[in-house]
């Protein structure tokens, strides 16, 4: 049988994007996840996944080309004879339990300009030999190997740009579409930080925990509790996913934001799911994320904690139909049975969509993960 | 490692955290974060990075002396004394 592997949109707003290379090859048999593409897009470039196990027949976009969402990029045969043993072994991947620290090693080191000048050049990076220091790969590495210094239009609308206009386009949509409402709750994390410092004290530092990976958890764990938070609404209707997704928005350094998955955040324990959250900060700041990663989330978590904002009023991304936010812990004063102490301080912010919930149900959602928050060691 | 080779293997260290930074373009006085918004991810990593690469185990309670190229030189050889 054949089977079509298309260009999926990684956003709502997502037109086109540029083939950049292939992983496969025609006869190259692969198996649903693997990695067969990267897509440069306005998220940066994308690992493509295939969604199905098969042989590659043919590929009908060579690399450089820009095609709209939805194309075919490539035919697969799917029900072909078994291989022998050895042909099925899928390529190692980037997995949870790697550190970051090992996620860059695996990758190919190149300078952001030069990786650019390859995109423009059409030079395959992995079989370049670099010439910067630790063998990195430099703009003059890859100007040699390509064929000719001649800028590339494929690569015109990608990049800062391409990204702020993305942005802005799915923020548009979201406040035109979506009836936002917002709540905001200050709570005493102390018990949390106080639980953090004590975990991440007594642990090797690649065990440390951040507070975000907390965050995630209990906004994981609230969305299996409270329905309305955690889902799609397309079509004229909410459907709740059956399985809880939160996305993590990281900021690059460069400006601009991305939103990929801890993929079923709510049973992970914390220990993996901070592998998880190390691992796709960092490919999301190397612009190496997974298609998967970016269209999954059923809900996101943006955390300003590393700066001195208090409140986050966030919005929606479409077709989700909430957002939790979180500022950053100060200490406070607070009241204890009647005594002013001081005590760590988070607000956090929910926006959601009025088509499906309403404040009330919100007020729940949102005391209930700062009731998770309470208690860390549970989570 | 002699000293003058540590802030230029400390600088590898922060660009391979930070691969969208130019090791030329940071300036050894001023905080991470204020020149590229290295947040506590970026200071995790580097501390996982610091264990690493020169076996020094830095507890959360000193990343405050991390917080810049020259704090973080003057730290190392201190530990490494």
């Amino acid at each position: 049988m054949q089977s079509e592997f298309r260009l999926p949109a990684l956003g709502a707003d997502m037109e086109a994007g540029t083939l950049v290379e292939w992983h496969v090859a025609p006869g190259d048999r692969c198996k649903r996840g693997d990695v067969v593409a990267v897509v440069e897009t306005d998220k940066g470039a994308i690992d493509v996944e295939v969604f199905v196990d098969g042989i590659v027949r043919e590929l009908l976009v060579p690399p450089g080309t820009r095609v709209p969402v939805g194309t075919v990029l490539a035919l697969l045969d799917t029900e072909a004879p078994a291989p022998a043993p050895e042909m099925v072994q899928a390529p190692p991947r980037t997995r949870a339990g790697e550190d970051a620290g090992e996620a860059i090693q695996q990758r190919v080191k190149i300078s952001p300009a030069a990786r650019k000048r390859a995109q423009e050049l059409h030079v395959d990076v992995v079989s370049l030999r670099g010439t910067g220091p630790e063998g990195a790969i430099t703009v003059q590495d890859v100007e040699r190997a390509g064929p000719s210094p001649q800028p590339s239009p494929a690569s015109v609308g990608e990049g800062a740009a391409g990204m702020r206009a993305a942005i802005a386009a799915a923020m548009s949509r979201s406040k035109r579409e979506i009836p936002h409402y917002y709540l905001t709750t200050t709570v005493d994390v102390s018990s949390a930080v106080d639980w953090l410092a004590a975990h991440n004290a007594a642990v090797p530092v690649t065990e440390r925990l951040l507070l975000a990976a907390l965050l995630l958890k209990a906004v994981a764990l609230a969305c299996r509790d409270h329905a309305g938070f955690s889902g799609f609404h397309r079509n004229g209707r909410y459907e709740e996913s059956p399985v809880v997704h939160v996305g993590v928005a990281v900021a690059l350094r460069g400006g601009g934001l991305v939103a990929p998955a801890i993929m079923d955040t709510a049973t992970k324990p914390l220990a993996a799911l901070m592998d998880e959250f190390r691992d796709v900060v960092a490919r999301a700041r190397a612009g190496r994320l997974r298609a998967s990663e970016l269209a999954a989330p059923t809900i996101i978590l943006t955390s300003l904690g590393d700066s001195a904002v208090e409140t986050v009023l966030p919005i929606i991304q479409p077709p989700q139909v909430a957002i939790v936010g979180a500022g950053a812990v100060a200490e406070r004063p607070w009241i204890v049975a009647g005594r002013i102490v001081p005590r760590q301080a988070l607000t956090l912010s929910l926006g959601a969509d009025h088509r499906v919930t309403d404040g009330r149900l919100g007020a729940h959602f949102l005391a209930r993960i700062a009731g998770l928050l309470a208690e860390p060691a549970k989570l | 490692m002699n000293r003058e080779q540590l802030p230029r293997r400390v600088l590898e260290l922060v660009t391979a955290i930070a691969p969208d930074v130019e090791a030329d373009s940071v300036i050894p006085g001023i905080a991470f974060r204020d020149q590229f918004d290295f947040d506590s991810m970026d200071t995790l990593n580097f501390a996982i990075a610091l264990q690493r690469e020169f076996g020094v185990d830095v507890p959360e309670t000193d990343y405050a002396r991390l917080a810049s190229l020259d704090q973080c030189v003057a730290y190392l050889a201190e530990r490494l004394a």
